[in-house]
Order: C-alpha cells, then structure tokens, then sequence
C-alpha cells in the first residue's frame, strides 16, 4: 500500500492553439484544409505547403506525489495549468504524455452548480447534482437533511432554483458538493463567488475536510484561503511547477512573480459592504526614511509601517494591531498602536474620521528575508472589526547591518544590534 | 489496522495515461453509473414537461396529430393502400415506432453538445449522456403507445399472439437510434453542422421507411433487399405484423438487424475513441 494519494510522473498536455477558445471546426473547414493538403501535395513548392496548427503545451513535465491525507495548494496565475492539471486529475481530459496514479475516489468541487437546472427543484437538484459529482442514491437520502440545513434555503427546497437568489443558489451548490466523502478531493476557485459570511462558512467546512485526514488539492487565487488551508504549496507557472515549499513561501513566489503591488496594499471599499463594519482599512504601506512607498527595506536604517483607515463611527478601545510573520509562519512579533499606556489613555475612544496607523521598526532588529505583514483592528474582548492576516509582504536587506562583515546567512529572524562587552579576565 | 487494511484494499486505483486507440465499451463501469444514467434520464423527462401547459399530453397529441395529417394527405387525397386496415390506424401503428427512434435520435445527437459544461467539468462514462436521452424518450412511447391501443380498440383489432414479438422491435428501435446517435452525437462535438444536418436526416428516412405506405410499394426482390438496409423497414413492418398481423417480417429484418449491429459496433468505438477528447474540443 503506497503511502501517496496521488502520483504524477512527467504528465504533459498539449492543446492546438484556438481550440479551446474558438467554435470547433466545421465540415467547411474540414473539407477546405483537405482539399488544400492535396493540391500541395502536388506542389513542389515548400513555402506553399500546408503548414500544421500550432500547439501551446498547458502542463509540461510536471511531477509530484501527494502524501495521502494532505492538503496541497496550487497557485499560479491565469492559463499557469492549474484547471488543466485540475482536469486531468479528475480524469475529464487525457495528459498527451506522462503517467499518472491515484489512490482513492476522487471528488470534485469545480465551480459550483455544474449539473444544477434551473427548472428543477431544490430538492430535485440536490439528487441531480448529487448522482453528477458521484455521490450513491442512498448516500444522499442518508445526507438529505444535513445537506438542507448547511444551505439554509429551508422552505424554499422545493422552489424551482431559477426562483433562488444567487445566493441561495450557491449556499445549495456548495452544500451538495461540501457533503461528498471521497478519500480526493479537488477544489478549484470554488470560494471565488458569494459574500464574505459563506466563504467563511466554506473554508470551514474545508477546514473539517482537511482535518478529517483526506486528501484534498486546493487551486484557487485567494492566497489568504490557500495560506489557511494548506501547509504546502505547488506554484505553477506556464504549466511547469516553478516551486513547491511550504505556503508561506510558496504563496511569496507567487506573489514575487511580478503582477502583485510592490510595498503597499489597497483595500477596495467594495470589500466591506453588507456587514455594518465601522471600520474600513484602506491601505498598508512599507515606508523608507524618505518617506517612500518601498518593497525592499534596509535594515540598517529602520522603516515605517502605516496603516490608513476610516471609521465610519467612534470606536471606544481601539486597537489597531501588527503582526510581523516569516514566509514560514513563525511570528515575528505583534504589536499594537496603543500599546503605551499613554497612547493607551489619549485614545480611549476614537471619533468617526480617516486615519493613519504608524509604527516605527527600529534599525537594526530585523533579520534578512522576506517577511509577512498581518493587521488586526479590534476592542479587546469586545469585537474584532478587521483582521487580515498576509496583508502585504516585504523584503528586509541586511547591507551595512551588525556583522555583515561575514558574508554568511545569519540564523532567526531578527538581527539586533546588541551590546557586548570583551573583557580580559586572565 | 486489520480494519484499516480492509479498507484500503477497498480503495480504487485509478491510472491516468495518453489514450490509445480503440477501446471497447466497459461495461462494468456504465454499471457503476447507472444511477447517474438514472438521474440524467431522469432530468431529461423532468425538463420537458416541466413548463409546457399541456405538459405530458404532448405525448398523446403529437402521434394523433401526425396520424390526422397523414390520413388526410395520403389516406384520403392519394388513396395510398394500407394492407386493408383503415388507414389512420396503419399510420399510427408505424408512427409509434417511428416517433421513439425519431426523438431519441433528435435528441441523442445534440445531448453531448447540451450537455458540455457536465463534460468540461466531471468525469464520468460519457455514453451515459446519449444513452440517458434514449431512455427518456421511452416515456413518451409507453404513452403513445398506450394511445396507439385505443385507437386499435375503437377499430375493433385485436392483436394476437404475435404481440408477443413486440419487445423485440421496441429494443431494434431503440438500438438503432442509439447507433446512430453515437456516431452523430460525438461527430456534432466536432462539427457542429451535425446538428443542422439531423432534421433533414430524419425527414428523409421518414419517408425511406414505410410508414406512409406499405412495404409491398418496393418491388419485392433486388430492390427489397436495397431498402431493407435501412433498419427501420424491419422494425416498422414487424411492429404492424405484431400488432396487426399482415405481412410477416421476413429477411428483411434479418438484413436490419445486421446493419444495427454493424452501426452499433463501429458507433460505440468511434465514440469511446472521440470520448477522451470531448472535453478539449467540446
């Protein structure tokens, strides 16, 4: 019994260019590119000759093991391979070379609904869609109630789902798909679409998943969900795997891969609306001693970190908190802007308007490295209004730092700057 | 662990490699999803009646309508022979048949085209997809069917014995419609001029098989032989012998039930060869 849930060795997948985007051939065509591969046949003249369709390879040569009962996130950008590498898992298309192994049923949670029709009933799609992801009669009957109660659609179960709202909808898509029990599970994107309460409530019905020692595979281009679901991470870039580490790192590839805003973070307001949220963040900034907006800090001379926000109202104890992480994980340390037990007093209520959050990172306490930047605003004990934890990250260099004398990696990830004495003692 | 062992050795092992060539069709996994081909049939009948007013009765009405037209044309204005009987029920008992092989074709050779966001997404036997349109146009032939008996009983026929052949010509019916609607339903993947092509199809072989006019038209011999090709000469002709009586299926329907199997065969390697691109080209 091999201790892998999944192997894949070499697998490559080709596609002829336009075939995937435009309308399949025609017989016209068909009958046009014969006809013209004949008439060259008779032609000596090269150029002229039928030229073959081009292909683009969406996966090549990718190889990994997944260890059965892992949770493995895959990150990449747009036509990086992943719903390619997510299509030939689930056996929907052939891998034009390479070998593959699973070991276990394999469930899918591709864009929710697939199979759902909207003439039919709640009910009625709950066994539809049920009998497509692969789920058996009685299985469903047993999870009927559970699956009813997780979509909160409740009355409205034997409603045509044309008449859901898309909310409803979804909530009922997810709660079939969430009650498969297969030993593999694929996720892909499926957190992309409904409001911030149901993602919630889908990671942690993933969370449950995973901790129920399944194998699961999760694509998706929401990195704080791949961050929280997943210890290890493969990172796909023009179909070839570009990494694979631990999340944290692998996730910093990925956002290191270009595309991603250097040094500041932006949170649009659309992010926020629904809940009744006073508080609403509005940018994390690194910042140099010039004042600039920078991915890369020196260690050497310190840097700023600020946080903008607005409060629609007045808060009474805010907090406004950092937590620094490495790109494994390890805290760094948290700390908080009314930590001062005098700022502790000046703020003890703060009034409705935009404000800006600064700390001050002393020179000389950071250690090389990429590190990650976490943010929490909360009323101790009372509520927490905003957290996000991988807000930004940022890069720290250690030029003209203590003993950089010795061109060597230093171990852990600060590198004060310390007093030490020498003496002679004998 | 004695458990734990037991349940691994439950655990499929699923190979993924470059498809090869021609498969045979693997029936102990379209056994494994029967429930999906239950489901999926299940949708189709479902979906069709669900916002039609008259809702089922468009069984009833649509062969009694066919049978009025045709009695009018050919029974009254070309006083076509109909081996004795009266004329609308000549027509309606080649109707029966022809309308389950009629629909099911119609249908079998859109639905993997219809049915391509399932494909994209979800792995399964895509046989299970033409096969499940087959089914669901049995629904509409049992009620038919049962209209097609009480038009018989208000002509006073009875059937006989020969009743009993009737399964026989049901399942010819529906084989041949599911033959040709493995090929044309993975071809229409690819060439979608399939699905433009199909009414005309079926419009010609409507009237390639005699169900507007009795067998005895064609010259019996050489060119009988010719015209027997077309499967559904045996399966109309037996359906009235087995309903009717008259005249009894001979080598006709030996020669169809060798095209249906020669279609058949060449359909489900064709389509289980075109399956594994499906989802690329769909």
């Amino acid at each position: 019994m091999p201790d892998f849930a999944i192997r894949v060795d070499n697998i490559s997948k080709r596609y002829q260019i336009g075939l995937t985007h435009e309308r399949p051939d025609t017989l016209r065509d068909l009958i046009t590119t014969k006809a013209r591969q004949i008439r060259y046949l008779f032609k000596r003249d090269q150029k002229a000759r039928y030229k073959a369709p081009s292909h683009i390879w969406a996966l090549k040569d990718v190889s990994f093991n997944v260890e059965r009962g892992q949770v493995l996130g895959i990150v990449g950008r747009n036509g990086a391979g992943k719903s390619t590498l997510l299509k030939i898992l689930s056996r929907v298309t052939d891998p034009t070379e390479g070998f593959g192994e699973i070991h276990g049923r394999v469930g899918s949670l591709l864009e929710v609904g697939t199979g759902f029709h909207p003439e039919l009933s709640g009910r009625e799609n709950i066994y539809l869609n049920g009998a497509i992801l692969g789920m058996r009669r009685e299985e469903i009957d047993r999870k009927f109630d559970e699956i009813v109660e997780f979509s909160e659609v409740g009355k409205f179960i034997d409603t045509p789902v044309k008449h859901f709202s898309s909310g409803m909808y979804l909530r009922l898509a997810f709660a079939v798909a969430a009650h498969l029990e297969p030993e593999i599970l694929l996720v892909d994107e499926v957190l992309a679409v409904g409001d911030a309460e149901f993602q919630r409530k889908c990671l942690g019905k993933m969370n449950d998943v995973a901790q129920a020692g399944r194998t699961v595979l999760f694509v998706s281009h929401n990195m704080s969900a791949t961050l929280r679901l997943t210890q290890e991470t493969i990172v796909l870039d023009q179909g070839r795997i570009v990494m694979r580490g631990p999340t944290p790192e692998a996730v910093d590839h990925y956002l290191n891969m270009g595309l991603t805003k250097q040094g500041a973070r932006y949170w649009e307001p659309e992010e926020f609306t629904g809940a009744m949220n006073p508080f609403l963040p509005v940018c994390l900034r690194v910042l140099n001693p010039q004042g600039k907006v920078v991915d890369t800090v020196h260690a050497a001379e310190g840097f700023a970190i600020e946080l903008e926000y607005n409060l629609i109202e007045a808060i009474s104890g805010l907090r406004v908190g950092l937590y620094m992480m490495t790109t494994r994980g390890e805290f760094v340390f948290t700390s908080f802007d009314t930590d001062d037990p005098e700022m502790f007093e000046t703020f003890t209520e703060r009034p409705a308007g935009r404000y800006i959050s600064r700390c001050l990172i002393p020179a000389n306490l950071m250690n090389e490295g990429r590190f990650v930047l976490g943010v929490n605003a909360s009323s101790y004990r009372i509520k927490r209004f905003f957290q996000d934890d991988k807000a930004l990250t940022f890069t720290v260099d250690v030029t003209g730092a203590p003993g950089t004398q010795w061109p060597e990696k230093r171990l852990g990830p600060v590198r004060p700057k310390l007093d030490w004495t020498i003496e002679k003692i004998e | 662990m004695e458990s734990t062992q037991q349940k691994n050795h439950q655990i499929p092992v699923i190979y993924l490699k470059p498809s090869t060539g021609w498969l045979p069709l693997d029936f102990g996994e379209l056994w494994r999803y029967r429930e999906l081909i239950f489901f999926l049939t299940w949708r189709d009948i479902k979906v069709r009646y669900k916002q039609a007013v008259l809702g089922i009765a468009w069984a009833v009405l649509q062969p009694l309508l066919t049978m009025a037209i045709f009695t009018i044309i050919f029974g009254v204005l070309l006083n076509t022979p109909s081996q004795g009987l009266p004329y609308p029920l000549f027509a309606l008992t080649a109707l029966i048949p022809w309308q389950l092989f009629a629909t099911a074709l119609q249908r079998s050779s859109i639905s993997l085209v219809g049915n391509a966001n399932l494909i994209t997404k979800i792995y399964f036997p895509r046989i299970a997809i033409p096969l499940s349109t087959i089914f669901a146009a049995l629904i509409d032939f049992v009620i038919s069917f049962v209209v097609l008996l009480g038009v018989m009983a208000f002509y006073r026929v009875w059937p006989g014995l020969m009743i009993l052949w009737l399964p026989l010509f049901i399942l010819l019916s529906l084989l041949t419609s599911l033959a040709v609607g493995l090929w044309l339903s993975a071809l229409n993947v690819q060439y979608r001029d399939i699905q433009h092509m199909v009414p005309f199809l079926i419009q010609v072989w409507m009237y390639a098989s005699p169900i507007v006019y009795p067998i005895e038209t064609i010259p019996a011999g050489f060119w009988r032989g010719i015209y027997s090709l077309n499967p559904m000469v045996g399966v109309i002709q037996g359906f009235r012998w087995a309903l009717l009586g008259g005249t009894r299926p001979d080598i006709t329907l030996v020669i169809s039930i060798i095209v249906v199997l020669i279609l058949l065969i060449s359909g489900l390697y064709y389509f289980r060869r075109m399956e594994k691109t499906f989802a690329d080209i769909v």
